[in-house]
C-alpha cells in the first residue's frame, strides 16, 4: 500500500495517491465514512442473503437457503391460489345447462372470456385466431355447420372431434368416387357442374343437365339428400348454399368428387375438463352462427 | 514551481455552516379582536364540516348508499348529496379544481391571502393545536419560561407536556378518523372501529392521517408555509398594487417611541409616529414576523397583528388601524393628504369572476342536462364480416350499456343504417326478435354482443355507416352511437 500521509500536495495541501502520469498527481480523496460504512454492511448483508436463499451452484443443483425458497414453489402457489379463485365459478360453469349459460350474462361473460383463451390455445391453429377458418377448415362465424349448430350439437362435436379415432366421434366421410373407380372422370365434370347449379353458379357450355341429376341421384343423394341440403347427422354439407369449405370452382368440387374429402378433428374430451369444453361451446355458438 | 500562491487563499468561502436557517420556535401571545372572532367562526365551520359531513343522510332509495357525501372506491361511485358520479365523469372535479384555483386567484387579488389566514388546513389546525398547548401550559411568556428553564422536570411540568400532547393526538386521532369516514358507511365504520373489526386500511390511514397531523400542527407549523408550500410564491406573482394586504400603514409617521417619549420629542418639534413600539403585534404574529418591515413572504395574513395593535391603540387613545387591511397606493395618497381609494372592482377581480361564472355555469349546465343512459359499440375486428349461407352479411359488435340511473330499465336497441337489417342479441330471446328488449339493473353497465345481418344484394357499398339507438321503453329516453356495416 502506498502510504498516502508522506506525499502532500503543495498546491491544494491534500495528500496522494502516489500515482503520476506525466507529472501530475492524482488527490487522494478518501469516500465519506458512511459510504464505507454501508459499503461493508451491503457485504455482510450478501453473506446472509447466501445463507437463507438459494445461492451457490453445485455441479448438478445449487445450495437451498435456510428458507427453502423457490421461485418456482412460488408460481405454484400463486397459480392454486387462482384456481381456489376461479373455482366457484368455473363450478357454476359446470353445472348450468349450455342454454341456461348463455342466458345469463355473468356466466355468458365468463364462458366468452374463458372460451376465447381456450380457443386460441387449442383451435386457433387450424380455424384461425378469429374463428375464420380457412380452405378445409370451417368458419365457425358463419351459420353453415356440417354437423350441427345448436349449442348441444357443437359441445359434441368439441367433445368427440371427427374421425378422431374416439368412440363417439363423428364418422362418415366424403367418398372418393374418381380414385375408386365409382364415377369416369367425364361423369365427375358433369355431376361437378350439376351441383354448381344447385346454388345458381354457372355451369359449363354443353352440360348435360339431366345426366348429372341422374348420377347425383344415384351417387351423392344418400348423403346429401335429394334437394342437395346436406344431412349434419352425415357431416355432408348443404350444396345449395354460398358457402364452399372446399371451394366451388369447378376444378375444386372435381377434385373433392375424385378424391374424397375427410378432414380430421381432435377429440378434446381428456385434454380439456368438462367446464372448459362447455365454456367453448358458449364461446364457439356466440360468435354469432349459433343456431 | 508554485512558490507564489498560497493554498490557503484558494480555498473557497467558510462552507462549514449548516444549510438551513435553525428555526426559532415561536409563541403566539394570544388576543382579542374583529379578526380574532372570525378565525374562530371559520374554525368552527370548517372543523365542523369536515367531522360531521360524513354523517349526513341522504336517501337515495334501497340499495343505495344513504351517505350525503362518499367516496365509494370499490364500486367506483362519487356520491356527493344529490350528485352521483362515475369514473369517467371525473372532469366535473377537474372543473371544481379551475374553479377552485381561479377563486384562490380572486381572492388575493382582493384581500390577499385569506385563504392562508383564515381558511387553509393547516392554518385552521395549526391555530387549534397553539389554543390548545396556551390552555395546557399558559401564554407566550409561560411558555417561553417553561422552554428557556434549565430546572429538572417537575412532576407538575411533565403532566403539562403529556396532556398537551395527548390532547394533541387526540385530536389528530380524530381528524385522520373523519377522513376514512367519507369512503365508507360512516355509522357502520364507526361501530366496526370502536369494536375493531374494521379493515385494517382503515386504522392504517387513521394512523398516518393522525401521524401528518401531529406533526404538521403540533411541530412543522409556520414552517409548512414559509419551506413547503408553493402558494406564497405564486401569490406574490399574481398580485398587484391594487390588492390589500395586511399592512402597516406607515403614513401614520415614524419613528416609533413610547407615548412618554413622543410627547417629549412632539414639544421639540420632532417628527414622531404613532407605533409606540410595543411589539404587540410580534408576540401575537403566528409565524413569527414583524409585519412593520412590510409584506413578507412569511406573513400568512391572518389579521391578529390588527388586533393586537388595535388593542394598544384603544388603550392609548390614538386611532385604531395603526395595520390593516390596504396598499401602498393609498398610503402614499394619505402621505399627499389625499383620500385613499379602494377598487375592488377592477379587470383583473372582473376576469376572475367571469371565468368563476363561466365555468361553474357550464359545469352546472352539463350537470343538469347529462344523460344518464349511454351506448358504446365496438366492432368485432376478427373476423370484420361474415358471409352466411344464404349470401348475407353478417357484422357483430360488442355493447356496452350504461345506466346511470337509480332504477332499472328496460331498453329496446334499433340498428339504422343498412337497408333490411335484422339485429339479434346473444343470450336474448326477445318477446320482438326484430328490436331486442333488455333489461339493464340501475347503477350499472351491460356488455352485449349484438349481431347485424342484412343481405348483400341490398348493401353493395363496402362501408355503411350504422347508427344504434338505445331506447328505453318506459322513459323515452334516447341514447346513440355510430359504427359502420361492413361487407366482406
Amino acid at each position: 500500500m502506498t502510504d498516502h500521509s508522506s506525499d502532500i500536495d503543495s498546491l491544494s495541501g491534500k495528500s496522494t495517491t502516489g500515482h503520476e502520469w506525466d507529472g501530475i498527481k492524482e488527490l487522494n480523496t478518501p469516500l465519506p465514512r458512511w459510504w464505507v460504512i454501508t459499503f461493508y454492511l451491503t457485504i455482510l448483508w450478501s453473506i446472509g442473503y447466501w445463507i437463507v436463499y438459494p445461492a451457490w451452484p453445485l455441479i448438478s443443483s445449487n445450495t437451498i437457503g435456510v428458507f427453502g425458497y423457490s421461485s418456482r414453489a412460488d408460481v405454484a402457489v400463486e397459480l392454486a391460489n387462482l384456481e381456489k379463485i376461479r373455482g366457484d365459478k368455473m363450478a357454476a360453469l359446470g353445472t348450468a345447462s349450455l342454454a341456461d349459460i348463455e342466458k345469463d350474462p355473468a356466466l355468458l361473460a365468463l364462458a366468452r372470456a374463458k372460451g376465447k383463451t381456450v380457443f386460441g390455445d387449442n383451435c386457433a391453429p387450424c380455424h384461425g385466431t378469429g374463428a375464420t377458418g380457412s380452405k378445409g377448415y370451417p368458419n365457425l362465424n358463419d351459420d353453415e355447420w356440417l354437423w350441427g349448430g345448436s349449442l348441444d350439437q357443437i359441445m359434441q362435436t368439441i367433445q368427440f372431434g371427427v374421425r378422431s379415432g374416439h368412440a363417439k366421434s363423428h364418422e362418415g366421410q366424403m367418398l372418393a368416387f374418381g380414385k375408386d373407380g365409382v364415377l369416369k372422370p367425364d361423369e365427375i365434370v358433369t355431376v361437378a357442374n350439376y351441383v354448381r347449379s344447385l346454388s345458381g353458379l354457372s355451369t359449363r357450355n354443353g352440360y348435360d343437365a339431366a345426366k348429372g341429376e341422374k348420377i347425383f341421384a344415384e351417387n351423392c343423394a344418400a348423403c346429401h339428400g335429394d334437394a342437395g341440403k346436406g344431412n349434419p347427422e352425415l357431416g355432408a354439407p348443404n350444396l345449395t348454399d354460398k358457402i364452399w369449405l372446399y371451394g366451388s370452382d369447378e376444378a375444386s368440387l372435381v377434385e373433392t368428387i375424385s378424391q374424397g374429402r375427410a378432414g380430421v378433428m381432435p377429440a378434446w374430451e381428456g385434454r380439456l375438463d368438462p367446464a372448459t369444453i362447455k365454456a367453448m361451446a358458449v364461446y364457439v355458438h356466440s360468435l354469432g352462427g349459433g343456431k | 514551481m508554485n512558490k507564489t500562491v498560497n493554498p490557503n487563499e484558494l480555498k473557497p468561502a467558510d462552507d462549514t455552516g449548516p444549510l438551513y436557517a435553525a428555526r426559532k420556535k415561536v409563541y403566539p401571545q394570544s388576543v382579542s379582536g374583529t379578526f380574532r372572532r372570525i378565525k374562530w367562526t371559520l374554525m368552527a365551520i370548517c372543523l365542523g364540516v369536515y367531522y360531521f359531513l360524513p354523517f349526513v343522510r341522504w336517501n337515495r332509495g334501497l340499495g343505495a348508499p344513504s351517505q350525503a357525501v362518499l367516496i365509494d372506491l370499490p364500486n367506483s361511485r362519487f356520491y356527493f348529496f344529490f350528485i352521483e358520479l362515475w369514473p369517467q365523469e371525473v372532469y366535473y372535479f377537474t372543473g371544481l379544481l379551475i374553479v377552485a384555483a381561479v377563486a384562490l386567484f380572486l381572492m388575493n387579488s382582493v384581500g390577499g391571502r385569506i385563504w392562508c389566514g383564515y381558511l387553509c388546513p393547516q392554518t385552521v389546525w395549526t391555530d387549534l393545536f397553539y389554543a390548545v398547548e396556551r390552555l395546557v401550559e399558559g401564554d407566550r411568556r409561560e411558555r417561553m419560561k417553561k422552554d428557556k428553564s434549565s430546572d429538572p422536570l417537575k412532576l407538575e411540568r411533565i403532566s403539562e407536556i403529556v396532556l398537551k400532547h395527548s390532547i394533541w393526538l387526540m385530536i389528530a386521532w380524530w381528524t385522520g378518523g373523519a377522513w376514512v369516514l367519507y369512503f365508507t358507511d360512516a355509522p357502520t365504520l364507526v361501530k366496526e372501529l370502536v369494536t375493531f373489526q374494521a379493515p385494517m386500511i382503515a386504522y392504517i390511514w387513521i394512523g398516518i392521517l393522525t401521524a401528518t397531523t401531529y406533526v404538521l400542527a403540533g411541530f412543522m407549523r409556520e414552517q409548512v408555509c414559509t419551506y413547503m408550500c408553493p402558494w406564497p410564491r405564486i401569490q406574490a406573482a399574481l398580485t398587484d398594487e391594487w390588492a390589500l394586504n395586511v399592512t402597516y400603514r406607515y403614513d401614520r409617521g415614524e419613528k416609533r417611541t413610547s407615548v412618554k417619549k413622543a410627547a417629549e420629542l412632539r414639544a421639540l418639534g420632532q417628527q414622531v409616529g404613532d407605533c409606540v413600539d410595543c411589539y404587540q403585534c410580534v408576540a401575537v404574529c403566528p409565524t413569527g414576523i414583524d409585519i412593520r418591515n412590510g409584506p413578507q413572504l412569511e406573513c400568512i395574513q391572518c389579521g391578529l397583528c390588527i388586533d393586537a395593535c388595535d388593542n394598544v391603540m384603544a388603550k392609548i387613545g390614538r386611532p385604531k388601524r395603526l395595520i390593516g387591511y390596504d396598499n401602498d397606493i393609498n398610503i402614499h395618497r394619505r402621505q399627499e393628504g389625499k383620500a385613499p381609494i379602494y377598487r375592488i372592482v377592477r379587470p383583473r377581480t372582473i376576469v376572475y369572476s367571469a371565468i368563476i361564472v363561466a365555468i361553474g355555469g357550464f359545469m352546472t349546465y352539463t350537470l343538469a342536462t347529462r344523460s344518464l343512459l349511454d351506448v358504446n359499440v365496438l366492432h368485432d375486428r376478427n373476423p370484420i364480416a361474415v358471409k352466411l349461407s344464404d349470401g348475407s352479411i353478417r357484422n357483430a359488435y360488442t355493447v356496452r350499456l350504461l345506466n346511470k340511473s337509480g332504477y332499472d330499465r328496460v331498453i329496446a336497441i334499433d340498428a339504422n343504417g343498412p337497408a333490411n337489417a335484422t339485429i339479434h342479441v346473444i343470450g336474448v330471446d326477445s318477446v320482438t326478435p326484430d328490436r331486442p328488449m333488455i333489461v339493464i339493473p340501475r347503477d350499472s353497465t351491460s356488455e352485449l354482443r349484438l349481431l347485424v345481418t342484412a343481405p348483400a344484394e341490398n348493401n353493395p357499398e363496402k362501408s355503411i355507416p350504422v347508427r344504434f339507438l338505445v331506447t328505453d321503453i318506459g322513459l323515452g329516453e334516447v341514447a346513440s352511437a355510430t359504427d359502420n356495416f361492413v361487407s366482406p
